[in-house]
């Protein structure tokens, strides 16, 4: 019954027209920067944080806005993977899978519906189960001290490297880059500068946002130019939507379990939506057995991926509500932006700022529905805004990135810098260092260190206290197994090849 | 197989200059003698043993783009320099017709379409931010005197500039 209580206030808090209003905007967004490839959901939030935060939008508000779009981003990926066999995102990658060939039997109206509705239901178990999930594991986080959140940390940032990547010293040499770029800026105990080389422009340190931004969405333009623009906006024709019933009924089991599955990887610190959809479409393939039809526009194998994709979006708002650490890129950006509105997620986030989370559930929750709403009817409009050309769309957000930089300091430095983060981010795609441990890094640097400085004060020094309790061990088992355990899997699991045509 | 010896070896240099950087900060009665420096070191230490494990073992090289291409790309990074700095003196829009023009054509080389799509930009994105969104340091145009437009450009040549 405390669930339904804090639901009630959270609905009091999202429910106003003028919230309302922008979930519907945040969603339309959304969908728009899922959909158009190049602009995935953490290249949207990140260009929209700062825009978001010169709006000057109160918590709530802001909020609300930007899981709307966080959710809509999530669903629009599958639109150009099903029409394009483009990935607006990479979760969205297993979708291509069996969503392009369907398409190409000219059912792409029905891949959409379908993929539409099983992001709906993905969403929402996820939803539900974060409610009930989160606070109580806010209440055991509560016990955690500067050792667990140490280890804790760690794990996160071993279990990402083990999945984001094919080289696992690329990974951890990512997260190093980032945790090392926390560091430069004045040291909060000391109040001396660190590592800034002199120059007076990094004493308040490097800010996130320039750097999610560089890496993100400036580097996206270097690809653009290599590529010149090919692979985007190519003639799509979608004939009259209808709702597929007879597809939807039949694969209402192969949703629900993909959202089990995807909702559990989504939780598992760093691990993320790509996680969630591969496993899913792998559980799937397995349960329907050889003639299942995986591969050729089955319609299950649009359901798993879609249903778990979005469980996994939901799931891991878990440990970065309670704990503070992001289980996916596009959650660090998340958490980005409620460290720039002044809220620092943990388990007293829920105790001392229950409108918060209880808003944020809430609008979660209507985000889906206006989604769902929004997605089948409006499919059409979506399409249509997937012709944007290239030449168009990538010199306008890279406009909007510098105009949001821009707005928030006013200063060229920072603008520089993000070119330099641009630069830095298309090398390391390039060489196949994934950049999400990157910007982990330089949002739980700060935090990570003080873990750790506490922890040698309280121990005077002595580095095994970092082991000292049950929980910490486990931690340290995890990470370094979540480490080591991708090199021996990665001949057993391999992904699945795209669709050629 | 190159490339990521290359990028070993840099990030290796780079690591070893951040460990020796990490030695010298400098601390006080608050912080005590070695704690702001304990961190930095372990990164420093883990990115060098990462960067000589890539030298080691290095992945296949990716498909870099052909010279014309790096020239685009260099020709893209030079206008968004001038454009960061440029946009302060000159105020939003013509420094944005003229960027967000000149990308456009490195992504597809058409000029009309580019020299449009760069005026639309910039007429659109200005209204957009302006009156839509109310940011409020926006300027449409400033009318700079070239003592200023040299200032800011001297920015951009190392050791000149600010």
């Amino acid at each position: 019954m405390d669930i339904l209580a804090n639901l009630a206030i959270g609905f009091g808090v999202a429910l106003s027209p003028y919230t309302l209003f922008l979930a519907i905007c945040g969603c339309f967004l959304g969908t728009i920067i899922g959909a158009l490839p190049g602009l995935g959901p953490s290249n949207g939030v990140a260009i929209l944080i700062p825009i978001t935060f010169t709006l000057g939008l109160d918590a709530t508000s802001a909020l609300v806005l930007m899981t709307s779009v966080y959710y809509g981003a999530m669903y629009g990926g599958r639109i150009s993977s099903i029409l394009l066999n483009i990935p607006g995102d990479e979760p969205a990658l297993m979708t291509t899978l069996d969503g392009y060939p369907m398409a190409k039997q000219g059912r792409a109206g029905d891949a959409l519906v379908l993929s539409g509705v099983a992001s709906f239901v993905g969403a929402l178990l996820a939803t539900i189960g974060l409610m009930l999930l989160a606070p109580t594991l806010a209440r055991v986080a509560f016990y955690f001290g500067p050792a667990e959140y140490f280890a804790l940390y760690l794990l996160a940032f071993c279990t990402l490297g083990g999945m984001a990547s094919n080289n696992q010293a690329k990974a951890a040499l990512a997260a190093c880059i980032g945790l090392g770029i926390a560091m430069i800026g004045v040291d909060s105990s000391s109040g001396l500068p660190r590592l800034t080389g002199g120059n007076l422009h990094l004493f308040d340190g490097i800010d996130f946002l320039v750097a999610i931004v560089g890496l993100f969405a400036i580097a996206e333009v270097f690809f653009f130019i290599e590529s010149h623009g090919k692979g985007s906006s190519i003639g799509v024709k979608l004939e009259k939507v209808t709702i597929p019933w007879k597809d939807i009924m039949a694969t209402k089991w192969t949703m629900l379990r993909a959202s089990g599955v995807g909702f559990i990887a989504g939780i598992l610190p760093g691990a993320g939506a790509s996680l969630g959809s591969f496993l899913a479409y792998m559980t799937e393939k397995s349960v329907a057995g050889p003639n299942g039809g995986f591969g050729t526009g089955a319609p299950k194998g649009i359901a798993a991926p879609e249903a778990g994709n979005n469980a996994a979006a939901g799931g891991a708002l878990v440990p970065m509500l309670t704990l503070g650490v992001p289980g996916s890129g596009t959650t660090a950006v998340l958490l980005a932006l409620l460290m720039t509105l002044n809220i620092t997620p943990g388990p007293t986030l829920f105790t001392e700022r229950a409108d918060v989370v209880w808003g944020l559930i809430a609008s979660l929750l209507i985000a889906n529905v206006v989604l769902l709403l929004m997605n089948v009817p409006m499919v059409k409009i979506f399409v249509k805004i997937l012709m944007v050309p290239a030449w168009v769309l990538l010199p306008g957000v890279t406009m909007i990135s510098f105009v949001g930089i821009y707005s928030l300091s006013g200063s060229y430095f920072d603008l520089l810098l993000m070119i330099g983060f641009g630069i830095l981010g298309y090398f390391l795609r390039k060489l196949d260092v994934p950049t999400v441990p990157v910007i982990l890094g330089i949002l739980l640097g700060g935090n990570m260190e003080d873990a750790l400085r506490r922890a040698m004060t309280l121990s005077d020094g002595d580095p095994m206290y970092l082991f000292s309790s049950p929980i910490a061990i486990g931690f340290w088992v995890a990470a370094i197994a979540g480490f080591v355990a991708p090199m021996f899997l990665r001949g057993i699991l391999k992904k699945p090849e795209a669709h050629e045509d | 197989m190159p490339s990521d010896r290359i990028f070993g070896l840099i990030c290796l240099i780079t690591a070893v200059a951040y460990i020796a950087a990490a030695t010298q900060i400098q601390t006080n009665l608050f912080s005590g003698e070695f704690l702001p420096k304990l961190f930095p070191l372990m990164i420093g230490g883990v990115a060098a043993i990462c960067s000589l494990s890539i030298m080691f073992k290095p992945d296949p090289d990716p498909a870099w783009p052909a010279g014309g291409t790096w020239g685009a790309m260099a020709i893209a990074v030079f206008v968004l320099a001038l454009y960061a700095v440029f946009l302060t003196p000159l105020g939003f829009l013509l420094p944005t017709a003229i960027a967000a023009g000149i990308l456009s054509y490195q992504i597809s080389p058409n000029p009309r379409p580019a020299i449009l799509s760069g005026l639309g930009l910039s007429l659109g994105l200005f209204v957009l931010f302006k009156y839509a969104l109310g940011l409020g340091n926006i300027v449409a145009y400033r009318i700079p005197t070239g003592e200023k437009l040299w200032d800011a450009f001297t920015i951009l040549i190392p050791f000149v500039g600010h």
